[in-house]
């Protein structure tokens, strides 16, 4: 079977998500968190703290890391890994921007990411 | 019989003077103090700090109020002296006069004006006292320009303090490089450099010629013709000695009034110290040969046998981020030869002057670690011959020592000085550690080291840490987080001092360490700048915490609560029907009953929450805030109403209270209770504010808690009439507001600043309390709306739902 490799869905404007701030896109694998960064990078990754699951959408974004609103584990965006003296990490998705627009490989997540 | 000491000045000098004589003879002497100052003895040095915004005035009082009074020491501030009458031996004042068995004349030195037209325009100042400090910072609006007429230490201290206040700074100096007292011209030069990257523009070799302006100044004329825009010119030229009541009463005057060894002046009976003396044809304008003259002036009142022998000093500008150290002599002679180290990229330079073997001079500039080191050197006239290769390099490698920081201050031998100020050398203060001090306030308290301009303060911390070993715990001034080294109110204070209204603004005036700060450090920027600029700050709805961004608070898996106020925890059937019908509409998966006298609605979604907040407003229910650091409840009982107990309408007042409060945030969040009898049903007692009625009035109690801490309420106030406990309330609560710690609920902010410094500002001080509730009514006028109305609008309900929905394309 061939999958394509990628296959990348608009998902909506940069505007959408304010500079330090994220939105939610529902998958069938469960939410994805959309990060957008001070400088207008973008990054998407799963939508739960390797912790206790707490929704990182809903953190304090700084430079290019969030913080959990629920006890304040510190995840890279980039990576998704967990910082400081914590370890953990959280699934990470392609995302980009063109032309004021968030592009995100849905390929993967909509086949999952077994694949 | 007491004998009668008249003191005319209370400055540095007569101030250390009266502490020697009161530790050694309490009950000796009635002691009359006059000041043409309208205070009394504060920390002159430690003007620039204040003009910068990085200290308050209060922080750098040296003798309060309760100082003068407890050693009974009869204070006229305010009251020039004009007149001594050495007949009669009487001093006369512009308003009465005091006789003296014995007068000591301190009063300092007067700043030098240079007399070219236009000295007498408004918006020209000198720069001596807190008057000239204060009329600086009234005039250093951000933008505007300012001309400093001098680059000696104190003009260097001025410019830096009006550009961290934002002015555009001008510095004019007649000498080739600044500081030339005590600078080389290649530190002069690096110091100039280091200013100009700051912003301050400098003109060496400039001489003025006019100060212009019409009605103020406006502007400065050098004499080669360049003209520099002023909206204010700082002159600090230079200062001479106050003679002018030591010469109309014939004491002999040179340049200053003329002491004896053991500081008494050509009329036995009269003394004199500090600024005003000269001494051996010297006079002195540096701190610690005035501490020096201050302990021969109280021995000789005594009748003990002292004699002064000034000491060499050695020169710290205070301009924070500029390291400089000189002492000794450093001119061009012959027969002396140099040494000399640069590292440019570092922008640091060292040069000793060495003669005969001898170190007699030391400049230092963006390294003066071992500063202190040379200048024992200096004093002690150590032959310098069998170290003279690595001199240089400091006291760590003499002897082969390792590059331990600590290292350069254990190599220091007893005699070293650490605090130049007061003349304390590392035995001194070891002898303190060995007698068990083993803080830093401890030592300030036993020996005096750091107490004064406060530059030692590493050092000193150093010597213990030596000392000590593990055994010391560097005092924790905590910064807060790890983008700043700043403490929260470092950080609130520059706030308000610098007029910084933007986080940027914060970030890149203060030095943050990171590009867009931490989740930390931005809740708390973001509350301090809503709570100082109301109406100009926007908030960041980034920089919030989950339940303040999202107006409901957030539960372990991710839904939220949503929790509508009732005042004075009174409702209505109509209410409890809406709040019913939406539990039902929305599935709320538990409906629980508060402490705080409300419901809780548990389990909404998030996209649910403005439909919910919908339903509920058309019900005439707003948002309870039981998310904010902001007025949670006011809990009551009912009071005169219904109970045969109750002795005040306990409830109404609640609402009444609850109503006016609602809406601005606070440092943390803010609990209040009204019980209406001392059974106290509301439990009023443990609350942040809590009031007790009674039959003739109101018992108000702050600082309650009953959470991690259990703690009861300690009185405020008791007032009479409704009217005042509420204004009463809200001062206190805008006091807490505008001076709290982000996270430090009243309790812990209590602790620190003293329930009595409190009551002051909002109990005893009328005008204090009505300018408070005036500030608090001006940020209720921007944030006193239903958060809940403004989102449930169509516009703002796209926020809270998903970005995309990608589970339709998963199944195709």
């Amino acid at each position: 079977m061939i999958w394509p490799t990628s296959n990348w869905i608009d998902i909506g404007a940069l505007d959408d998500i304010p500079r330090r701030g994220a939105r939610v896109v529902r998958t069938a694998h469960g939410c994805v968190a959309v990060f957008r960064t001070q400088d207008d990078r973008v990054f998407a990754l799963d939508d739960r703290c390797p912790h206790k699951g707490g929704p990182l959408s809903e953190g304090i974004v700084h430079g290019d890391a969030v913080t959990c609103p629920l006890h304040g584990m510190v995840i890279g965006l980039a990576d998704g890994q967990a910082r400081g003296a914590d370890s953990g990490a959280v699934a990470t998705h392609p995302a980009r921007v063109e032309g004021g627009r968030i592009l995100l490989d849905a390929a993967r997540l909509i086949r999952g990411r077994a694949a | 019989m007491k004998r009668k000491l008249v003191v005319i000045g209370a400055g540095m000098a007569s101030g250390r003077m009266l502490e020697h004589l009161l530790a050694a003879d309490p009950d000796g002497w009635d002691i009359t103090l006059f000041n043409a100052e309208p205070r009394g003895n504060y920390n002159r040095i430690m003007l620039s700090p204040v003009l910068s915004g990085e200290k308050t005035w209060d922080e750098i009082v040296t003798h309060d109020e309760a100082w003068y009074a407890a050693n009974r020491i009869a204070c006229r501030f305010g009251e020039p002296v004009v007149r001594i009458d050495r007949q009669a031996r009487v001093v006369h004042s512009n308003r009465g006069s005091a006789p003296y068995d014995k007068l000591v004349i301190a009063t300092g030195s007067a700043p030098f004006v240079i007399p070219v037209p236009g000295r007498d325009l408004p918006g020209v100042v000198t720069y001596r006292d807190l008057d000239d400090t204060n009329a600086m910072i009234a005039a250093a609006r951000p933008g505007a320009k300012a001309v400093v007429i001098g680059g000696g230490l104190l003009g260097l201290e001025a410019a830096a303090g009006l550009r961290q206040r934002g002015m555009e700074v001008t510095v004019i100096h007649l000498m080739g490089h600044l500081m030339e007292r005590q600078l080389d011209p290649a530190a002069g030069y690096l110091l100039q450099r280091d200013l100009e990257r700051r912003g301050i523009r400098v003109h060496c070799r400039g001489s003025t010629a006019a100060i212009l302006g019409k009605d103020r100044v406006e502007g400065v004329l050098l004499e080669d013709n360049t003209g520099y825009e002023a909206d204010l010119v700082c002159m600090a030229v230079g200062i001479r000695p106050e003679t002018r009541l030591a010469v109309d009463a014939h004491l002999e005057v040179a340049r200053g009034i003329v002491v004896d060894d053991r500081m008494v002046t050509s009329d036995p009976d009269i003394l004199a110290l500090g600024e005003c003396v000269e001494h051996d044809g010297q006079l002195f304008g540096l701190v610690a040969p005035l501490y020096d003259q201050a302990k021969v002036a109280a021995a000789t009142l005594m009748g003990q046998d002292a004699a002064f022998r000034p000491v060499q000093t050695a020169t710290k500008l205070k301009v924070t981020g500029v390291d400089l150290f000189s002492a000794g002599d450093f001119a061009d002679k012959p027969g002396r030869e140099d040494i000399v180290f640069r590292d440019p990229a570092r922008g640091v330079y060292k040069r000793l002057v060495i003669e005969q073997d001898r170190l007699i001079g030391a400049v230092m500039y963006g390294d003066t670690a071992d500063g202190s080191w040379f200048f024992g050197l200096i004093k002690d006239a150590t032959s310098i011959a069998p170290m003279r290769d690595t001199l240089i390099f400091g006291p760590t490698y003499q002897g082969g020592a390792t590059a331990n920081p600590l290292a350069a201050v254990a190599a220091l031998p007893p005699e070293a000085e650490i605090c130049g100020c007061n003349g304390v050398c590392k035995g001194t203060i070891l002898t303190a550690i060995e007698g068990g001090a083993t803080t830093l306030a401890e030592i300030r308290a036993t020996t005096k080291a750091s107490a004064s301009c406060g530059t030692c303060t590493g050092l000193v911390e150093q010597v213990l840490a030596s000392a000590l070993g593990d055994a010391f715990e560097k005092p924790a001034a905590q910064p807060i987080c790890g983008c700043t080294d700043l403490t929260h109110e470092d950080v609130r204070r520059l706030i308000k001092a610098r007029g910084l209204k933007s986080m940027p603004a914060v970030m890149q005036e203060l030095g943050w360490k990171t590009s867009c700060g931490c989740a930390t450090c931005r809740p708390a920027l973001n509350y301090y700048l809503l709570a100082d600029w109301p109406g100009e700050y926007r908030d960041d709805p980034q920089s919030r915490f989950v339940n303040e961004r999202n107006h409901a608070n957030i539960q372990k898996d991710g839904t939220f609560s949503v929790v509508p106020r009732m005042w004075g925890g009174v409702t209505t059937p109509a209410e409890l029907r809406a709040i019913a019908d939406a539990a039902e509409k929305y599935a709320v998966p538990m409906v629980k009953v508060t402490g705080g006298q409300r419901i809780d609605l548990l389990g909404v979604r998030k996209e649910d929450l403005p439909a919910i907040w919908a339903d509920l407003n058309a019900a005439g229910l707003v948002s309870g805030h039981a998310y904010a650091k902001g007025l949670r409840t006011v809990k009551t009982c009912v009071g005169s109403d219904f109970c045969r107990f109750g002795t005040q309408d306990s409830t109404g007042l609640g609402i009444r209270l609850e109503k006016r409060l609602w809406g601005s945030w606070t440092p943390h969040k803010v609990k209040l209770a009204v019980s209406g009898c001392p059974r106290n049903c509301a439990e009023a007692t443990c609350k942040d504010v809590g009031i007790v009625c009674v039959e003739s009035g109101y018992e108000i109690g702050v600082g309650g808690a009953a959470g991690m801490d259990v703690k009861e309420t300690e009185r405020l106030a008791k007032v009479a009439t409704e009217d005042e406990a509420i204004e009463i309330v809200v001062a206190f609560v805008q006091l807490y507001r505008e001076h709290a710690k982000y996270l430090d609920r009243p309790y812990k902010w209590l602790a620190k600043v003293g329930l009595d410094w409190v009551r002051a500002q909002v109990v005893e001080d009328r005008a204090s309390r009505a300018a408070l509730v005036a500030r608090f009514d001006l940020s209720q006028s921007i944030h006193q709306r239903d958060p809940w109305a403004e989102r449930a609008i169509p516009q703002a309900r796209a926020g809270f739902a998903p970005l995309a929905d990608l589970t339709r394309e998963a199944a195709e």
